[in-house]
């Protein structure tokens, strides 16, 4: 068959989707879909077509990236527009199947948006909503639209015409495409794409590698994930197009074991591509032949390092190398090997469909085309976004992502994991770009954003991040292994209120030591985030050492619950669920907390009827409290501090 | 088990790569990796049992010590981190008697905390097995747990 033949066939299969009479009904089943309940949904649905005796067509497709809402169906009535339903749940789907599949009437109640021509009473158009407004869906134009285990979605809306193009190119010419839109790896490093091909390409040797890394191992990113579920083919055409470029005749997809179902869908998709001959020998007549299979991963963030990376697939332990030799003219098996990010390899499918200026017209100057997010943490409307480069930290924060949680205050972004940094909320108008990030002390990174508010303590943020590099680090050098080991003992002390003067110049000089000495990224960037919380929240470290006080409030040893006398009712709901058994108290008694118990897990304050409030956590000061519950109302004079 | 062993090892080729998806594959039937798979590995393999061990301690996905029936996860992730994950692996902790990285005294239950499994939009997150739980709340643990009991 030949591609015209297979497209033909593709968008006849589309068409009859949306052409028939039957209703369609698409479910948002990717990783954080399925665990808001999608699965339970999608089972309700069928059964209730079956009862209700409606033929509909029913496919899972992946993310639309508005987690905040999941689980979203979508709901297509012949000649309507599309309808996403959102915030689901098994009690509300047969009503809203019977009420708009039989009444016609669209329940704008549930509705999130629409999507198409026309108007509907009382729902908004979903692109018009200020979550999507801003933003630019180029790499995720297919997500939650497409059904990811059909090919042929995929080629329907314009899939594999990237390859076909490439394929009646020179290698030359497709790397003057790439380098003309100004593509950036999307790992983190922002390096120019058409440079790491070319030094690839003009290394000597027969057998080449492809590499797609997969190994989204920063905590808190999930876009390589839900685009990996979601339009799988889209990764993987970009890497076929890369390696016909090269010269390449094997690949691989390093994917995290963390993420099964990325795994499957992956796996899925090479078969297809082989069906169709898009894989395998002689790729559709042109006499170029590629291979290509996924490794699973088993658990090591050091291995998103390529070297590491490299050797996690040889089957050694996943420790890095020093470099150069670089993977393009030495990598797996000591071959030239190009490795990408699962978003650069997107972006070189999207550019080789759309061509190379198309692209460059968004972004900035230095830093081209869109970018993926996930955006997540103390945010209103957390999801996997997408906008063009240069936009605004404030725009996605408080305009995609519609501002700060229970009304508390903005305090810091963070950007780029582990390896990244914390900004403050006076940086919010600054552009998202590889150059200022990096100026500003963060990197780019793979794309996690975590928001963070005036209830997350800065001090803690940066243990947490150093005691995941510190586990993570694999211990092959001596700067990361052990500075990071220092570097964490000197924040758990000052955590627990045991600093000293002098820790906070000591972390920096030990920061920039493992920083300039490190063998490999992890140590490179391990003291980002100390090195940025220094930098931008220096008065929380002092808080910390001088007053032995946390400010926000987080740091378990110096911080106190306690029962405030004139607000307890005595109704012994704190009594109850204390795991510590430290609060006496009886019916109609002012409870007290025994300080010496408390383990400070906050029940107390959770549990406590808001028509009380009767709980507070407070740091740095103590709060006068009967020694002994007494009868509610014979306590006066309590003293805040 | 024997048998079991040899028809996981006779799937895959007898080169230094198949080193990880094999002792993945082990995992997935016998829970964890026993000494004794280490040493018909390297004998498969022809490479030495440190060699087995030392890739197999690396990485955290390898188990060397049994898992619980119902392996739970919590997520520290920097989403659920924020958003106290850490009060959840605390409430799992008293609520099963263990700390992490231990496994209850009937075999029934383990419990590991993780990097991140990418439901940060969910956060916090805890895992029973393949269920994924998002929202959590310390008050929910007791309920969930009490489903696999």
């Amino acid at each position: 068959m030949t591609f015209e033949q297979i497209y033909q066939q593709s968008v006849a299969e589309w068409n009859a989707l949306w052409g028939g009479d039957k209703p369609c009904i698409l479910v948002g089943a990717a990783t954080c879909g399925r665990a808001a309940g999608a699965l339970d949904i999608l089972e309700v649905i069928h059964e209730e077509l079956a009862r209700q005796r409606i033929e509909a067509i029913v496919i899972q497709v992946g993310c639309i990236g508005l987690c905040y809402a999941e689980p979203i169906v979508d709901i297509i009535k012949p000649g309507q527009p599309h309808i996403l339903y959102g915030n689901l749940t098994t009690k509300v789907v047969p009503q809203l199947i019977e009420d708009y599949l039989i009444k016609d009437n669209p329940r704008p109640d549930l509705a999130l948006g629409y999507i198409g021509e026309g108007k509907l009473d009382g729902i908004p158009k979903l692109f018009e909503l200020p979550v999507l407004k801003p933003q630019k869906r180029l790499i995720l134009r297919n997500c939650g639209f497409i059904a990811p285990e059909n090919i042929k979605h995929y080629i329907a809306n314009g899939g594999y015409s990237g390859l076909v193009k490439a394929l009646g190119m020179t290698p030359g010419g497709i790397i003057r495409e790439i380098r003309k839109a100004g593509l950036r790896g999307r790992g983190g490093a922002g390096f120019p794409t058409w440079q790491k091909w070319s030094l690839c390409r003009r290394s000597p040797g027969k057998d080449k590698y492809i590499i797609c890394n997969a190994d989204e191992g920063d905590p808190g990113a999930f876009m390589n994930r839900a685009l990996l579920e979601s339009d799988p083919h889209s990764v993987l055409e970009g890497m076929v197009i890369g390696a016909y470029t090269i010269g390449a005749n094997n690949g691989y997809v390093y994917c995290r074991a963390e993420y099964p179902l990325a795994l499957e869908r992956l796996t899925v998709a090479l078969r297809q591509m082989e069906e169709y001959g898009l894989l395998g020998d002689d790729i559709l007549d042109s006499g170029f032949s590629f291979h290509m299979e996924v490794k699973q991963g088993a658990g090591a963030f050091v291995c998103g390092e390529e070297t590491a990376l490299m050797a996690s697939i040889e089957g050694k332990r996943g420790m890095p190398r020093s470099r150069p030799p670089f993977p393009a003219s030495s990598g797996l098996w000591g071959k030239p090997t190009n490795i990408n990010n699962v978003e650069t390899w997107a972006g070189v499918t999207l550019i080789m469909q759309r061509g190379g200026e198309w692209y460059s017209q968004y972004g900035n100057e230095k830093s081209k085309g869109t970018r993926t997010f996930s955006l997540a943490g103390k945010v209103r409307r957390t999801g996997l976004i997408e906008v063009p480069l240069g936009i605004k930290l404030g725009e996605i924060i408080h305009e995609i992502g519609g501002g700060i949680t229970a009304s508390k205050d903005f305090k810091a972004v963070q950007t780029g994991g582990p390896s990244g940094g914390c900004l403050p909320a006076t940086m919010i108008d600054s552009p998202v770009d590889y150059e200022s990030l990096t100026a500003a002390g963060s990197i780019m990174g793979s794309g996690g954003l975590v928001v963070m508010d005036e209830d997350t303590c800065m001090v803690d943020i940066a243990k947490y991040f150093l005691s995941f590099t510190q586990a993570e680090s694999c211990g092959k050098c001596v700067p990361c292994r052990v500075g990071t080991r220092q570097m964490l003992n000197i924040l758990e002390r000052i955590c627990n209120g045991d600093g000293a003067p002098g820790d906070i110049e000591l972390l920096e000089k030990l920061a920039n030591t493992v920083k300039s000495t490190s063998l490999c990224g992890l140590g490179q960037t391990a003291p980002n985030p100390v090195l940025t919380t220094i930098r931008y929240f220096r008065d929380e470290y002092e808080a910390h050492i001088k007053e032995r006080r946390c400010p926000a409030c987080v740091c378990k040893k110096l911080i106190s619950f306690y029962i405030l006398p004139d607000k307890c009712q005595g109704c012994g709901i704190c009594l109850r669920d204390c795991p510590a058994e430290a609060i006496s108290g009886g019916k109609k008694m002012i409870h007290v907390i025994d300080q010496s118990k408390c383990i400070k897990c906050g029940t107390c304050l959770d549990v406590c009827p808001t028509r009380f409030s009767a709980v507070v956590k407070v740091s740095g000061k103590e709060i006068e409290v009967p020694e002994k519950p007494i009868p509610v109302g014979t306590h006066f004079n309590h003293n805040l501090g | 088990m024997g048998n079991n062993l040899s028809e996981i090892l006779t799937c895959h080729k007898k080169r230094r790569e198949s080193l990880i998806p094999i002792l993945q594959k082990i995992q997935d039937k016998l829970g964890y990796i026993t000494r004794g798979t280490v040493s018909e590995v390297a004998e498969y393999l022809k490479i030495s049992e440190s060699e087995v061990f030392g890739v197999a301690s690396f990485y955290t996905g390898i188990h060397l010590t049994p898992r619980g029936k119902y392996s739970v996860k919590v997520c520290e992730g920097t989403a659920c981190h924020v958003r106290a994950g850490e009060r959840i692996l605390d409430e799992v902790e008293r609520k099963l008697g263990i700390k992490h990285d231990e496994i209850t005294g009937d075999g029934k239950f383990s419990l590991e905390r993780v990097a991140c499994f990418g439901s940060c939009a969910l956060a916090p997150v805890m895992v029973v097995n393949k269920d994924v739980y998002g929202h959590m709340t310390v008050s929910r643990v007791a309920e969930i747990l009490r489903k696999y009991r």
